[in-house]
């Protein structure tokens, strides 16, 4: 029991830092703006620490990205032309969400490759043990090689 | 026999592609840039600002843009060898003195020696963003043709210098020359 309560307080804290990114303050008075904002950063991978995007990221790069990123939303460009903007210059590892492209098309096919190849293989392994067991009469056991 | 040496296969494959990974360094993000031509910029000297550096005036010729800052480690540690690869007088050495502060980068060059034919001062650092630069010390070649041939991120060393530049840099040389 005396354990709860700095777990609940450790949770609680792990809460709030969700929830605030860097800024101190709104970007944009703008709910709608803000929210654009807020979704991009968040997308955005800080490439000085890796492991952040530049909402959370206190890094000099992140603040000047998500200057960028302001002034863009700011002068009316689209969600897609900020990210064209940022993978023009850092290259596709600045998106969390990585796209579709021709040089991962492989990481993107595998799972579908997997089951697809698995299921194949299993039914051909099912059948040929089903086939082996009709024709073996001592059944399944001494059928197997 | 099969149901032995497929498995097998996939493993080493898979074993291959781990070994891989595992030399390479998951901080290293390659440019989008190269091979593409070299983002354009006009900022102010940084030892007078009513002059300006301008990457256009530096077409025509192959030239190194080297981005540093007093407040980054490595920029000291290569500021030597820059020096020394400013003395052999093969290309413009450009610097971008990214995010710093004016007094203190220019009591650096005083004091260390100043390798650069011209020093843009970005203080802002929108230019560097428009070069994708993420950790200074980072040093780009570009060809006469105002196309990024290569960027080096890391501090300089006369071994990268005479291996991936110099190479590249007479190899543009070469080219260009047997065109005109």
């Amino acid at each position: 029991m005396k354990l709860l309560k700095p777990l609940l307080v450790a949770l609680a804290l792990a809460g709030a830092g969700n929830a605030l990114a860097i800024d101190t303050q709104p970007a944009f008075d703008d709910p709608n703006l803000q929210q654009r904002y807020e979704n991009i950063t968040r997308e955005l991978r800080c490439l000085v620490c890796q492991n952040e995007t530049i909402a959370d990221s206190n890094a000099t790069l992140a603040g000047d990205l998500r200057r960028e990123v302001r002034e863009m939303i700011a002068a009316g460009r689209t969600d897609d032309e900020i990210r064209q903007f940022m993978i023009d210059r850092y290259g596709d590892f600045v998106l969390y969400r990585p796209r579709l492209t021709a040089i991962n098309f492989l990481l993107w096919a595998a799972p579908v490759l997997l089951l697809v190849g698995g299921a194949f293989a299993a039914v051909r392994v099912v059948r040929r043990r089903a086939a082996e067991a009709d024709i073996d009469p001592a059944g399944p056991e001494a059928g197997q090689s | 026999m099969w149901k032995f040496i497929v498995p097998f296969g996939l493993f080493l494959v898979l074993g291959a592609f781990l070994y891989v990974g595992l030399q390479r360094d998951p901080s290293y993000v390659p440019s989008p840039l190269i091979g593409k031509p070299a983002p354009q910029f006009t900022l102010p000297s940084l030892q007078d600002a009513s002059y300006s550096v301008a990457s256009k005036d530096l077409k025509g010729q192959p030239w190194v843009l080297n981005v540093w800052g007093t407040w980054c480690g490595g920029c000291r540690q290569e500021h030597e060898t820059l020096v020394a690869i400013s003395k052999m007088n093969a290309v413009p050495l450009i610097g971008l003195n990214w995010k710093d502060d004016n007094g203190a980068a220019q009591q650096w060059l005083r004091e260390l020696g100043n390798p650069y034919a011209a020093v843009a001062e970005d203080r802002e650092g929108r230019v560097a963003i428009d070069w994708g630069v993420y950790g200074a010390p980072e040093t780009f070649l570009i060809g006469a043709d105002g196309i990024v041939m290569y960027k080096h991120i890391a501090p300089m060393t006369m071994e990268v210098w005479q291996k991936e530049f110099m190479p590249r840099i007479e190899a543009a040389r070469a080219g260009k020359g047997s065109k005109t």
